[in-house]
């Protein structure tokens, strides 16, 4: 009996733990106003900040930065206006991964190719259409009615996702802008002050981080709360001090006012670095664990990588 | 007082006691520590912990930290191998007493002090501490390869012994157990002087993180080397105990050894090679391939073993009375079968990362292929941990019963957790990001489960031992008498030998 009950109890227990999960693109969440605004951005004056893990000073010339990731309205009307311009074509594209060629449907235009030096592990970048946002995959947050793109409502001002490198980076381009290096990234990220631990700012906001800081893995926020401990993307500006439905942000800027520069999404970062096609993100996602929100932590891809956790913002100088 | 004496006596210089305190201390770190991350940081666990301990955790010292916490445990297990190996090989007494006691203050010391200064701020007396505990580590481990020097006449096989030797009779077991430890001894070599460099050109970083850095520094390069070497040479010392224990002999045992020493041999110059040779990776098969098909030997040979021993009540046993035979004893089954699955979740994917590297693990994102190496080496680690409770379990007198259950809930359990670990690292094969709530959830659920079951039965097998310790004539007093007796016999043999040697050399004279 005490068997049969243990193993009943037993049972109970992981099958209440494993219940299934909801799909992360089969969600649509309320709409939430941050208040915070996608179109403004923040000038990072010239200077030297405590690079890397290691605070290594490094200088830095002057460049303005947005203050939030760019959001799927946003790239819904780059992608009209671009459409409109000739500048993207839709359709199927060929993606190229590592030692194999795939078709997709989706949005593509054209890059110029990477100089190429054939070292180790290194993949040639060549010239030709590259796709930027695949169509026909889930986590895309916009819609195409064969004419126009739009966000769907619920995610307007979440940060665009499903975005390859080249995706980002053609958007930056389009408005005469660029995605900032990783060294900009990162100044922008944590500033130029050394704490009293001797340590430069691990995190934008400061040196410890709290489950309602930022949007990372199992941080509970109130997207895990209705869509379970992976979570979803927060919208831009989420993590203001705001308190919404119930749920108590706190004020996590930058030094220099920027929002959701640790965690949310992994933002491209605009080096093209010799001897590898490689590009690396920044910041961490609704994913990553809290280690992976510290400011120096990066992660790296093939531009022709897309996810629902990996975003972008520009700069300019 | 003198209970207290004949406690101490057998805690600190019995090999049994050696190796509980030391599995203790391991036993402790892993219960204070792991509630400092994965599930325990989302329960609040590590938030208490840390507040209750009084530890004070800056995130950029994160990788240090680990890394001190690597190598205090890492040097209390290199600790129980030299215990376990110099109580099972002939060896002159004053040279195992010497060994074990400097090898025991160097593990102790460098992990009480490598802690300290790890998670209790930065006092750098701590890490001067640590360091002379390593050193002494590393002490014991020279004095140890001059212990096991194998071409002493005393060590010698006699003609009709069945074991692997030379024509003159040299222990090839022995000389496989010799090379390791040099081997060992060379690799702790690269990794400090490396680490003399640290703050000084050189800075602590995880080698996962570096695994897509084209151009690495030669500091980071002899890093990797000597972090993935010192991993298989425990693995090789190990595997060599577990022979031992099984009485490994015969044509199996042959094959085995001359392979397990080039093999180790090739393997150690691969891996400290890779430093300045484009082509270290190749060398490192060739050397594993070696290793492993010694392992191979020892598991078909154990495993022979035990159906033999188990059905020689029966004239033609079939397959299932072959099966029960080889089954009933799960700590010596356990070390052939950990060995065995360690293929699937360790050495398999290994070889499927490396042959599909470019093709699929570099398509990735750093992030997850950064997740497949390091549930690999924790993997590898975790096996060798279970083998060692195995062996350990044996000789600590686990009977009847207690030794089934205890047997069977770590091999169960810990394949449990590592199976799950292995899907939740290669997740990537088969699920998106966006569709991968449901396996995250399984693995993760899985892993916590099987671990939690290990740890919960190693915790009740330390608290018998505790508890054994409080009783005045408990199962300690019989080891510590029996190992006393072993040692006093051992060494009348030695003297009589010594006296005829004498009598010999004066006859000679006498002529």
């Amino acid at each position: 009996m005490k068997r049969a009950l243990f193993t009943i109890m037993t049972l109970i227990v992981l099958v209440s733990a494993c219940a299934p999960a909801p799909n992360v693109g089969a969600i649509t969440p309320p709409y939430i106003e941050t208040g915070i605004d996608p179109d403004s951005w923040v000038t990072v004056p010239t200077g030297e900040f405590p690079y890397g893990q290691h605070d290594h000073m490094t200088p830095v010339d002057e460049y303005q930065i947005m203050v939030t990731n760019v959001t799927n309205e946003q790239y819904a009307s780059f992608l009209n206006k671009a459409l409109a311009a000739g500048e993207i074509r839709i359709g199927e594209v060929e993606v190229e991964a590592g030692e194999s060629v795939h078709i997709a449907d989706g949005v593509a235009g054209y890059y110029p190719g990477d100089e190429f030096h054939g070292y180790k592990h290194e993949e040639e970048i060549k010239a030709g259409d590259k796709l930027y946002v695949p169509l026909d995959e889930d986590g895309l947050r916009l819609t195409y009615n064969g004419q126009s793109f739009a966000a769907i409502p619920a995610y307007a001002n979440h940060p665009m996702t499903m975005v390859s490198w080249f995706g980002a980076s053609a958007y930056c381009e389009f408005y005469g802008l660029r995605l900032p290096s990783e060294v900009e990234w990162e100044k922008a990220a944590r500033g130029t002050e050394i704490g009293e631990d001797g340590y430069a700012l691990p995190f934008p906001w400061g040196t410890e981080i709290e489950a309602n800081n930022a949007n990372f893995y199992s941080s509970f926020d109130l997207f895990e709360k209705m869509f379970g401990k992976l979570g979803n993307t927060t919208p831009v500006g989420f993590y203001n001090g705001k308190t919404y439905e119930g749920y108590e942000t706190q004020d996590s800027d930058s030094p220099y006012g920027l929002y959701d520069m640790a965690g949310n999404v992994w933002q491209w970062t605009g080096d093209v670095y010799e001897d590898q096609h490689y590009r690396y993100l920044r910041g961490g996602s609704f994913y990553s664990y809290e280690v992976d929100l510290r400011v120096w932590k990066n992660n790296s891809a093939s531009p022709t990588y897309y996810s629902a956790a990996a975003g972008f913002r520009c700069a300019q100088d | 007082m003198q209970a207290l004496k004949q406690r101490w006596n057998y805690l600190f210089s019995s090999t049994k006691g050696l190796a509980l305190v030391a599995i203790a201390m391991i036993s402790l770190v892993t219960a204070i520590w792991g509630m400092l991350s994965g599930p325990m940081v989302e329960w609040g666990v590590r938030d208490v912990v840390v507040r209750l301990f009084g530890m004070v955790l800056i995130q950029a010292e994160r990788e240090g930290r680990i890394i001190m916490l690597y190598h205090t445990i890492a040097m209390t297990v290199v600790a129980v191998e030299v215990y376990f190996i110099t109580g099972m090989l002939p060896m002159k007494k004053h040279q195992q007493t010497t060994i074990n006691a400097t090898i025991t203050i160097g593990y102790l010391t460098a992990m009480i002090f490598g802690l300290l200064f790890g998670y209790f701020g930065h006092n750098f007396v701590f890490h001067g501490l640590f360091l002379v505990g390593q050193s002494l580590v590393f002490f014991g481990g020279i004095l140890f390869a001059a212990a096991l020097w194998p071409w002493n006449k005393e060590y010698l096989l006699p003609p009709e012994s069945p074991k692997a030797k030379t024509k003159k009779g040299v222990d090839l077991e022995r000389v496989a157990f010799f090379v390791m430890a040099v081997a060992t001894l060379l690799s702790a070599t690269f990794g400090a002087v490396t680490g003399s460099y640290w703050g000084n050109g050189h800075e602590t970083f995880l080698g996962e993180d570096l695994i897509r850095v084209p151009h690495k520094t030669a500091l980071q390069k002899a890093i990797i080397g000597h972090l993935h070497i010192m991993l298989t040479l425990i693995a090789v010392a190990l595997t060599l105990i577990v022979g031992n224990w099984m009485k490994f002999k015969g044509i199996y045992h042959k094959i085995a050894m001359p392979m397990m020493i080039i093999g180790t041999i090739v393997i150690t110059a691969g891996a400290l090679s890779v430093v300045w040779l484009p082509w270290a990776h190749t060398t490192i098969y060739v050397g594993s391939v070696l290793v492993m098909f010694a392992a191979l030997m020892y598991v078909i040979y154990s495993w022979d073993v035990l159906i033999k021993e188990g059905t020689t009540d029966i004239d033609k046993p079939n397959f299932f009375q072959k099966m029960t035979a080889l089954l009933r004893d799960p700590l010596k089954f356990g070390a052939g079968w950990q060995m065995v699955f360690m293929n699937f979740t360790v050495s398999g994917v290994g070889i499927f990362m490396a042959v599909k590297l470019d093709e699929i693990f570099r398509v990735w994102p750093h992030r997850d292929e950064r997740i497949t190496l390091t549930g690999h080496w924790h993997i590898l680690s975790g096996i060798i941990a279970t083998i060692i409770l195995f062996y350990y379990a044996d000789i600590a007198g686990m009977k009847g019963k207690a030794r089934k259950w205890f047997g069977w809930i770590v091999i169960i359990m810990s394949d449990l957790a590592f199976g799950a670990v292995t899907v939740f690292s290669m997740k990537r094969l088969f699920v998106t990001e966006i569709e991968q709530q449901n396996v995250v959830n399984w693995t993760m659920l899985l892993t916590d489960i099987g671990l939690a079951a290990v740890l919960v039965a190693l915790a009740v097998f330390m608290l018998w031992r505790l508890y054994d310790l409080f009783l005045a004539n408990g199962r300690w007093a019989d080891e510590l008498k029996t190992e006393r007796r072993l040692r006093a016999e051992e060494e009348i043999a030695e003297s009589k030998r010594k006296l005829e040697e004498l009598e010999a050399a004066l006859e000679e004279e006498l002529k």
